[in-house]
């Protein structure tokens, strides 16, 4: 296997691939892409020169992991590359801390409040972190459920603005 | 090689509590107290079904003998089951289902943690991974535990009795056989006295805050893991679950 590549890569063909990777959108976050989630974690080429390209479950019950094998696949299709392979890899497991500013400036225009820097390993340890409003950035915010429209979104109310908002559990 | 068949067996054992717990909590679906509770619940079964595919997945590579998650998970009868009973029991009242769950994610916490450092690494993987859901679970269920044994005269009650009726059901998780000890030999799984003990303080911390009395050491009942004797709920789970699967193999009319 070619040492892996990243979204920066300056090597062409790995540009090409990581553009077509770039306009796949997450099936439940439409407003991000699986780049911008960190979803994606590297791109090698196999011995017969074959773009592999390894990507990381969110969550081990993540519907959309199927789908989004699919839409990997068929962009890359689309974009010249009709024998790329998908591996998964579970090691080192997914962390918010991977989606990046991109990604969080997105989430946030959604409506959707990122998640809090570093903030998993608190999670068993009652307090959890302020919260920002992506409305108002007040951070007088309560939670209201832990677990949201999707297994990665809690429900959150905002106190300043009195609007609800959903924010993106770190993990 | 007898190896892989004990990974096998073992891997089974995870696979299934997961499936089954998971199986079990989403009949939560329209039967929580509240909305946001039927989406939690239904969450956390949804985080448990994966953890289900991932070490099933696993185990049928290991057997070798073509079957795929979904071929051990639906074409399994109860015997071959390998799921603690404590998973099977029914949900029973509220306090019943989130005192399981509590027990149980305090068990996958340990556990999980446990075997990060397992010699199998792919199994160390996937353990990392459910780690970190299995910590929102467990914080989860722990709450709720809080707040029913810490609530009203009614909630405590229930949340007692529901602790209980459980208590009998956590020894097996404890109690190693001679497939743990194989697997805690071959640096595979940990060492389940010492899950005992993480599991007995983060436990005991819940209770005190929640007013509720542990549970004296009693009969314990066994027989899930092993396959010895399953409980005659688990057949009613698989009659359910596997329905589909047995009326239309791979659902391919569709
Ligand atoms: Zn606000």
């Amino acid at each position: 296997m070619s040492p892996g590549t990243g979204p920066e890569t300056a090597d062409p063909r790995y540009h090409r691939i990581w553009q077509a990777l770039a306009e796949v959108e997450d099936p439940e976050i439409p407003y991000v892409t699986i780049v911008d989630l960190g979803i994606v974690r590297e791109v090698v080429a196999d011995e017969t020169g074959d773009p592999v390209v390894r990507i990381t479950p969110t969550y081990s019950g993540c519907p959309a992991t199927r789908l989004i094998e699919l839409q990997i696949r068929a962009a890359l299709d689309r974009a010249g590359f009709p024998h790329a392979r998908i591996e998964t890899v579970l090691s080192p497991a997914w962390t918010t801390d991977w989606i990046s500013e991109e990604g969080r400036r997105k989430l946030r225009e959604a409506g959707i409040a990122p998640p809090v820097p570093g903030s998993g390993r608190a999670a068993l340890f009652g307090a959890g972190p302020a919260v920002p409003c992506p409305r108002c950035e007040s951070t007088d915010t309560e939670r209201i459920a832990e677990f949201g429209s999707t297994a990665c979104k809690a429900l959150y109310r905002c106190r300043h603005c009195r609007e609800p908002f959903e924010y993106f559990k770190c993990l | 090689m007898a190896e892989d068949r004990a990974r096998f067996e073992y891997l089974l054992r995870l696979g299934d509590n997961s499936l089954i717990l998971g199986h079990r909590l989403s009949e939560m679906l329209g039967n929580a107290p509240a909305l946001e509770e039927e989406m939690a619940l239904v969450n956390v079964a949804l985080d448990l079904i994966g953890q289900a595919r991932l070490f099933l997945g696993y185990a049928g590579e290991l057997e070798g003998a073509g079957r795929d998650e979904d071929a051990l998970a639906y074409r399994r009868d109860v015997l071959d089951y390998r799921c603690a009973l404590i998973v099977e029991l029914p949900n029973g009242d509220f306090a019943h289902a989130i005192g399981r769950l509590f027990l149980i994610s305090a068990f996958d916490f340990e556990l999980y943690g446990a075997l990060r450092e397992s010699a199998d690494r792919r199994l160390a993987a996937i353990a990392e991974k459910s780690l970190k859901e299995v910590t929102y679970h467990l914080r989860h269920a722990g709450e709720w535990v809080i707040r029913l044994g810490d609530g009203t005269e009614e909630s405590h009650r229930r949340m007692q009795k529901a602790l209980e009726d459980l208590w009998m059901y956590t020894g097996e998780l404890f109690t190693p056989d001679a497939l743990d000890e194989a697997m805690r030999e071959a640096g595979i799984a940990p060492d389940l006295a010492r899950l005992r003990e993480g599991w007995d303080r983060r436990v005991d911390a819940v209770l005190r805050e929640a007013t509720l009395t542990r549970p004296a050491e009693g009969w314990m009942q066994s027989g899930g893991k092993d396959g010895r004797m399953h409980t005659e709920h688990l057949g009613y789970i698989l009659a359910e679950m596997q329905f589909l699967q047995r009326a239309y193999p791979d659902a391919r009319a569709w």
